[in-house]
């Protein structure tokens, strides 16, 4: 296929040393299964996975151990079958040789699959085109996808472009890196799955046209590529693009810019212009996983180097041990024994070999001490200003390295140091070895660290004040209820006030209770002095009982006296209560009929008697003449006491009628008062009617007057009821 | 003479419009740009690290703010040390001055509050204690501390009635390490590095 296309150019960059051709005498060789596979959960950009299989279980090759935290995620899958022995903090490769979790299987040797059906098949299609775009991605999300080019970022957040429009898709085989060739072997023994691969990312980003960049120190790979987009008829929509060598334009932003002169926006994405770039084996893991079900469990890593014997490619599975590996590239070991995972360029140096190959991990460089060697001094700057010119980025690294050497931070952050991509050809080129990409990344994590802490300084702040917001409000509802609480005593202390200047209603109550109890008492006497009378009579009438005589006497006397000091003090009760009644009993001087007034008058004319009683009693103990006299009084005083008890019963049995007859009354009364106001009603509608000339006029007038008998029947019965009252 | 009389009421008229004039302007500026607060106690605010912890004897940050703006001294706030007294410096204009120890000394590491659960009773007293709410839990249930929210300011190890509470040192890991800047002295001069090199071979 013709080139087509006219290329830009990017600022700087430089040609080191290739060192691809150790690499690439071998196919590529499918590693054998270790004994142990350490799988960190953390192999890729965003939140780590969480494990879904416990210590002690047997798990299959591709079945899922480790599930997505949140969107920025990516599940974990075993890469062969085994069992899982530890979920523990292990070294992970990474700059910072720190430790992480990781889920450790022991392989059983058996590589026995889980059932895996391809996306096509769950679906129950032929064809990748038959499938919709959400269906692929949430599929890729499950198969646990992340970039293979070496940040490892979540494939299928990077396509998902939200509402950018894509019109060019780039799949990104450059690799511009010194001594890698993973990518460069792939595309050569594998560029069916790369083109198809491609084919799924376009319809995925329902985007026209795909460009594979590659760099043109590849020519096996860019015929063998060109070769597959023929045999796969997608001429019209893959197009093999051969770039110069150059490092680095294999950078997502670098290549963009190569392939179409766009260049993307500080801060933003490639989206943004409408462009995705993926690597080309993303791309052939995309077409591993839809249409053969198999989830990332292995990827294909360089081995390379001086120190390796048989430098070569090797498709590994994750978690294979890299000092394993390393044997099988015959690596001889070195003092100071050094391994770098990733380029010359930009990777970082090994603590130990007792790591694991993850997602991320295109290359593991052995060198020999000789081959590349390490820059323990730098001198001073002499400002050369050859960082300028290389500097892909068109940063001013010189300027960068002076504000970081002296944390100047605001400054560094001026100067855009996170357009840097760390690709390192300032260092590469600086005559006096400053090791400057260590001082951008420096800054950059500085940076981002106070970031951090401003942003948790400011929710602190925010809590802070909320909660003294908090506080005042609480107190001031405290304050607020001890204040009710406090108005509402007041309140009580006045009404009890008020209740003891006008003492009337309870003592009222009270004298009439020792009135009352004051009467049984002289009740009761009276009763007993009647008692010790009759039986001194009857002692006096039979001789056989004479000898009692004084001991009754004796008796009598004492009742007597009690009599007469109860009686005292029920006339001392009564003028109290007299007085009492004066003061409170206003309100029932109106009607001398009452129930009240009955009763009162009552229970004087029982005093009055039981007086009377009493002094005739005293009068026949004494047997004045003045017995007869007082017995006639006793006689009236006890008819008085009888007519005051029926006025009194009768007012009572008055008083329940009423209260019975009341209800009846009023419910006939409220219901007349509803039935005129119906009454009412539809008399005025039927006016209504009228006037409008409706026809509803007739039935109208029916109802109007079936209402006004109803009334009349009411009417009725109210004069029914309320004339017994009247006879 | 008239016409000199005529010239200097006519000057101090204009300037006395332009007195007007501007004076309106400035007096409408005053009422449409009025700033609400006092900015220079955002400002200091913003520098202060918000730990709210009370060391500089203040009940909080904005109120030391508050106070510095009145003239308190910018040296009193340990959490924050020397770089905030350096940007306290910096923002007013004054010398910046080592940090005074009778309010503490700067922590090495920044540390969370870690309550051991086991010995935990349930008495709120920490919770009551916690200027940024960082601590979760109800009476006579176990407490625990958020520890993203947890400003390390200790104000809750005194009060613990069990003493079950630790202020641990915040740990490194792979999404808060960085690159550290290669270390000073390793610039040489060119016949330096070359004796270096055969001293070390």
């Amino acid at each position: 296929m013709t080139q087509m296309i006219r290329l830009h150019d990017i600022h700087g960059g430089i040609h080191p040393a290739e060192n691809k051709r150790q690499s690439t005498q071998t196919a590529i060789q499918v590693a054998p299964i270790p004994n142990e596979l350490i799988l960190p959960l953390h192999q890729h950009i965003g939140a780590a996975a969480i494990p879904c299989v416990n210590v002690g279980e047997r798990v299959l090759k591709g079945q899922c151990i480790a599930h997505a935290d949140g969107f920025v995620s990516v599940p974990l899958h075993a890469p062969t079958s085994g069992t899982i022995v530890d979920i523990e903090a292990r070294p992970v490769p990474h700059a910072s040789g720190l430790s992480e979790t990781c889920m450790v299987l022991q392989c059983d040797g058996q590589d026995e699959w889980q059932a895996h059906p391809s996306l096509l098949e769950q679906k129950n299609v032929s064809l990748v085109e038959q499938l919709k775009p959400a269906d692929i991605l949430t599929f890729l999300a499950q198969s646990g996808i992340a970039g293979l080019g070496g940040a490892g970022f979540p494939t299928a957040i990077k396509l998902h472009t939200g509402n950018y429009p894509i019109d060019t898709l780039i799949l990104n085989g450059a690799e511009c890196e010194p001594y890698i060739t993973a990518d460069d072997m792939l595309m050569r023994e594998r560029a069916d799955e790369v083109v198809a691969g491609g084919e799924i990312l376009l319809h995925v980003l329902q985007c026209a046209r795909a460009l594979i960049g590659v760099e043109d120190n590849k020519p096996e790979a860019i015929a063998a590529l060109e070769q597959a987009v023929i045999d796969a008829h997608l001429s019209h929509k893959i197009q093999v693009v051969s770039i110069p060598t150059k490092y680095p334009s294999g950078g997502e932003k670098q290549l963009i810019q190569i392939l179409t002169g766009k260049e993307v926006p500080s801060g933003g994405i490639p989206a943004h212009i409408g462009i995705v770039c993926q690597n080309v084996a993303t791309a052939s893991a995309i077409y591993r996983a839809v249409v053969h079900g198999e989830p990332l469990i292995h990827r294909i890593t360089t081995l390379t180097g001086d120190a390796c014997q048989q430098p070569s490619n090797w498709q590994v599975l994750l978690g294979t041990p890299i000092d394993y590996l390393l044997t099988l590239a015959g690596y001889q070991a070195q003092q100071p024994e050094r391994v770098i995972m990733g380029g010359p360029m930009m990777g970082f140096a090994l603590p130990h070999l007792q790591l694991p190959v993850i997602k991320t991990s295109n290359c593991i460089l052995a060198p020999k001490a000789k081959e590349l060697p390490l820059n323990e001094y730098a001198t001073a700057c002499i400002r050369c200003g050859q960082c300028t010119q290389v500097c892909p980025a068109e940063l001013l690294p010189q300027q960068l390295y002076w504000f970081s050497k002296t944390q100047e931070l605001d400054k560094v952050e001026q100067h855009n140091v996170f357009d840097c991509i760390e690709c390192g050809a300032c260092s590469y080129v600086c005559p006096s070895h400053i090791p400057l990409v260590q001082y951008y990344r420096f800054a950059k994590g500085a940076i981002r660290e106070e970031r951090a802490a401003q942003e948790k300084a400011l929710r602190a702040k925010e809590r802070f004040e909320q909660r003294l917001a908090r506080q005042e409000q609480e107190l001031a509802e405290k304050e607020a209820k001890r204040k009710a609480r406090a108005e509402a005593a007041a309140t009580a202390q006045k009404a009890k006030q008020a209740d003891l200047a006008e003492p009337a209603s309870a003592p009222a109550s009270s004298v009439d209770d020792t009135l009352e109890k004051l009467n049984k008492q002289l009740a009761a006497s009276q009763a007993a002095v009647q008692k010790t009378k009759e039986k001194l009579a009857a002692a006096q009438a039979d001789p056989e009982q004479a000898d009692k005589i004084p001991a009754l006497e004796a008796a009598l006397e004492k009742v007597t006296s009690k009599l007469k000091s109860i009686a005292m003090e029920l006339a001392a009760a009564k003028k109290a209560a007299a007085a009492s009644t004066t003061t409170t009993g206003d309100s029932d001087k109106g009607d001398p009929n009452s129930p009240e007034r009955l009763r009162k008058k009552w229970e004087t004319a029982q005093l009055r008697l039981q007086t009377a009683e009493q002094r005739l009693a005293e009068a026949m103990e004494q047997q004045l003449d003045t017995v007869s006299a007082l017995q006639t009084g006793v006689e009236k005083q006890r008819e008085r006491v009888n007519d005051a008890l029926a006025a009194y019963q009768a007012s009572q049995t008055e008083t329940q009628s009423d209260v019975a007859n009341s209800p009846d009354n009023h419910e006939l009364e409220k219901k007349i008062l509803a039935q005129q106001d119906r009454v009412a009603k539809a008399e005025e509608r039927l006016t209504m009617a009228r006037e409008s000339g409706l026809d509803t006029v007739d039935a109208l007038a029916m109802g109007l007057q079936k209402q006004r008998d109803k009334l009349a029947q009411l009417e009725q019965q109210r004069v029914a009821s309320s004339t017994p009252e009247g006879v | 003479m008239s016409t000199t009389l005529l010239a200097i009421v006519m000057a101090i008229s204009i300037v006395a419009l332009l007195a007007l004039i501007f004076g309106g302007i400035l007096g409408f500026a005053a009422v449409r740009f009025k700033v609400e607060g006092n900015p220079i106690v955002d400002q200091i605010n913003q520098l202060l690290p918000q730990t709210q912890c009370g060391q500089c004897s203040y009940p909080g940050c904005k109120p030391y703010a508050e106070a510095i703006a009145n003239g308190e001294k910018i040296n009193k706030c340990p959490p924050g040390g020397e770089s905030t007294i350096q940007a306290l410096a910096d923002l007013l204009g004054v010398e910046p001055e080592p940090l005074d120890a009778e309010h503490g000394a700067e922590k090495a590491v920044p540390t969370v509050a870690f309550i051991r659960e086991d010995e935990c009773i349930g008495c709120t007293k920490c919770i009551q204690a916690c200027p940024v709410d960082a601590i979760l839990g109800a009476a006579k249930q176990m407490h625990t501390v958020i520890a993203d929210e947890c400003t390390g300011c200790d104000l809750c190890v005194e009060p613990c009635p069990v003493d079950c509470i630790d202020m641990i040192p915040v740990s490194t890991n792979i999404s808060n390490w960085y690159w550290q800047a290669p270390t000073l002295g390793v610039e040489l001069i060119a016949s330096d590095r070359r004796a270096r090199r055969a001293e070390a071979n």
